[in-house]
């Protein structure tokens, strides 16, 4: 048995490095959007890749998002896999014409003669200090586009193995990417990444019996440090990564929760209208008698993302996080 | 120095990283719509292909009467005719090779059945049946598009697709004049010249966007103008005249297919019905503007050019309108027929495995067919 060399790895690295291999593996992968090719994309993303595999391969495109996803679903018709960036999660908003009337339905319409397998990579979220219209969460919407699947990592080895999956479903995936947890370092090998993630599954972070925190991207590492916190207090929490907002794991959930009895859905997302909503109400329809109090949302503020110096009171901390599982303790006894 | 003298010294020169780009004197559309019927351009013109053309004119022009007809009939939801613009309909499917694609607004049901698609399944999306009737592959004709010019990025996408393969396929895109407008539209366009993608785009500008004019879509000398700002070749064709129509695409599809890239092509011509069967024309338009291009009509302008030159006589116009009636009866007996529906196709093409969620509502949805199967007897409560 070889001993793997782990090394710290960001989760930059790894999305980096599963571009390469998908491109290196099937060469109908294409990376295009803007600034993607000689800069390596303002995350650097794709560093490398233009250089690595052609101009054509990995393709700075004209700004134009709804150009970029509309070429991407010709391409897409002609047997490339696009890879599309949007550079921030707000400038992608042009291009949900394309998503919306055409890349989330083709398969639909023409009874499965035309599926587009195209992924669109949208770095989102906020925490970054970035100035207006750079720290949106926009899960929400594409949650509400049928044909679509919506995956989120918050680990440095599911950035890779979802990214990878991404890339060879047959359908058209929206890949977000938690912007704060870019930098964010685990121990990983890259050297020989990661078996790839089916997408659909959540994974329990933290195993515990007092209640479950339904959570996933950004706020996955904020809800295991309020786990952490939460031991003061005698509270054991189980922390459930849904990885994968579209297929929903209706079943890892409803495990965790019927054996908790308790459950709260964090996300920096607004929590009107928000992802929290359906989370809550699919949890209540699934464990309604396993439940010791009603189903809790920790989200953003029903704001429009606020400027950077006030963000802090706008993210869901695990100070509210407690707060929440507090009330919960509270509404079973009363 | 005086304030005069370094006035005098200083000479504006060009900020330096300035370099002229294209030269825009070729690309600039010609002043008139360019015309090959009842010109000495026709003598020029290939009569095999007049004969094809005029074929197609009639059984097109028969197409979107029957089709008008089904409306009526509660057959069809909707139709969007193109009467008075077989022409440009015609001319974008009989240019194409096969291995080309055409990528068709919804009112193009006719490019795509001149190109091969079945006339039923073309009219799947209006009748209510499913939206996509027809394989896209089989013809290599993308869905029927109703999103204003959404369709235009996909058609540069697969084109530049296409030739990052090696293959020399065009991808040939049609719009409305209103379609012009959009955002999709500047996108595609840009994307098409950048990209130096084989793609042709053809506007079929028919004076209209449901009831706004021309002149309320647009302050541009005209639609061909708009190419240039691009830096691709716009052209201005007489869209009822289909001899011109096709040679002008002829052209843009061999430019496209020589690596020459993209061109703007609009084709002038006009809307004799309503928007669709639904809309109501007195309420925006006057009748003398409509009986004016009812002279020009493009059938009328072949047939003239045909007869004129020997090569059409009265057999030949009574040919043509046989094979007109049998697809019109064709159609009609076809389209007469309950489609038959599998309601448990909602869920097949959702995604390529369907979901857990999508299985229990199919569950769902078999237990209540069920239930209705069973009749009010069997149903148990
Ligand atoms: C994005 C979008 N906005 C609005 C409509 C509604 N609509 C359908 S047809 C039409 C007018 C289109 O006019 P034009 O592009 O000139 O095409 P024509 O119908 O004349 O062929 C409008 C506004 C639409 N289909 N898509």
């Amino acid at each position: 048995m070889t001993t793997v060399a782990l090394k710290p790895a960001t989760m930059a690295q790894a999305l980096t490095r599963a571009l390469r291999d998908a491109m290196a593996a099937d060469p109908s992968v294409h990376v295009m959007g803007e600034d993607v090719g000689t800069l390596g994309g303002v995350f650097r993303v794709t560093d490398g890749l233009a250089k690595e595999f052609g101009d054509d391969r990995c393709t700075d495109t004209p700004l134009a998002e709804a150009g970029i996803l509309g070429a991407a679903v010709g391409m897409a018709m002609y047997g490339l896999r696009p890879v599309v960036e949007m550079q921030f999660d707000a400038f992608a908003y042009p291009a949900f014409e394309q998503l919306i009337s055409h890349v989330s339905r083709m398969r639909n319409r023409t009874r499965g003669a035309m599926p587009l397998p195209i992924t669109i990579r949208v770095p989102y979220g906020g925490g970054i200090g970035g100035v207006e219209h750079h720290s949106d969460s926009s899960e929400a919407y594409y949650m509400a586009t049928p044909g679509l699947h919506v995956v989120t990592p918050a680990t440095v080895a599911d950035a890779y193995g979802l990214l990878r999956a991404a890339i060879s479903s047959d359908d058209p995936v929206v890949f977000l990417e938690p912007k704060r947890l870019y930098w964010s370092k685990d121990s990983w090998n890259p050297d020989e990444p990661d078996a790839v993630e089916p997408i659909g599954r959540a994974v329990v972070r933290r195993p515990g019996r007092s209640a479950t925190l339904i959570t996933y991207g950004p706020s996955v590492p904020v809800c295991l440090e309020a786990a952490e916190a939460a031991r003061a207090e005698g509270w054991d929490l189980e922390v459930v990564d849904l990885r994968s907002l579209v297929p929903f794991d209706d079943e890892t959930v409803t495990a965790s929760v019927r054996r908790t009895g308790r459950a709260v859905v964090v996300h920096e997302s607004t929590g009107f209208g928000g992802p929290g909503g359906e989370i809550a109400a699919r949890v209540t329809e699934r464990c309604f008698h396993y439940l010791e109090a009603p189903v809790l949302r920790v989200a953003g503020f029903d704001i429009p993302y606020p400027p950077p110096m006030l963000e802090r009171h706008h993210l869901p901390g695990v100070d509210r996080i407690l707060d929440a599982v507090g009330r919960l303790q509270w509404e079973a006894e009363s | 120095m005086t304030v005069m003298e370094q006035r005098d010294a200083y000479r504006p020169t060009p900020p330096p990283a300035w370099q002229p780009r294209t030269d825009p004197a070729p690309l600039l559309p010609d002043a008139r719509p360019y015309r090959v019927l009842g010109t000495e351009a026709a003598a020029k013109a290939d009569s095999e292909l007049l004969r094809r053309l005029y074929a197609q004119l009639v059984r097109g022009r028969r197409y979107n009467a029957q089709a008008t007809a089904l409306t009526k009939q509660g057959r069809l939801a909707v139709y969007p005719s193109s009467t008075g613009q077989e022409a440009c309909q015609v001319a974008a499917a009989l240019v194409l090779e096969e291995r080309d694609w055409l990528f068709p607004s919804y009112r193009d049901t006719l490019a795509a059945v001149a190109r091969g698609v079945d006339p039923v399944q073309a009219l799947t999306l209006l009748r209510g049946d499913w939206h996509t009737g027809y394989d896209p592959y089989a013809h290599r004709v993308a869905p029927l598009c109703t999103p204003l010019a959404t369709q235009l990025p996909h058609a540069v996408g697969l084109a530049h697709a296409a030739r990052l393969k090696g293959d020399d396929v065009v991808a040939l895109a049609m719009v409305g004049d209103g379609g012009t407008s959009e955002g999709d539209f500047h996108e595609a366009m840009n994307f098409a010249a950048v990209w130096q993608a084989p793609v042709v785009f053809l506007v079929q500008n028919n004076g209209f966007a449901i009831s706004v004019p021309l002149a309320k879509q647009t302050a541009a000398p005209s639609l061909a103008h708009k190419a240039v700002g691009y830096g691709m070749p716009g052209r201005l064709v007489d869209g009822n005249d289909a001899a011109a129509v096709h040679e002008v695409l002829a052209d843009a599809v061999a430019h496209a297919r020589a690596g020459g890239g993209p061109t703007l092509v609009e084709a002038v011509t006009y809307r004799i019905d309503a928007h669709t069967n639904a809309d109501d024309a007195t309420r925006y338009r006057a009748d003398g503007e409509v009986e004016a291009w009812r002279d020009h009509d493009p059938i009328l302008l072949l047939e003239r050019e045909l007869t004129g030159r020997g090569l059409l006589d009265e057999d030949g116009i009574q040919a043509a309108r046989e094979d007109a009636e049998t697809l019109a009866a064709d159609l009609r007996a076809r389209m007469n027929q309950d489609p038959a529906l599998d309601p448990m196709d909602l869920f097949a093409h959702v995604y390529a495995q369907p979901t857990t969620q999508l299985l229990e509502q199919e569950t769902q949805l078999q237990a209540e067919l069920d239930a209705e199967a069973a009749g009010p007897e069997g149903a148990v409560r």
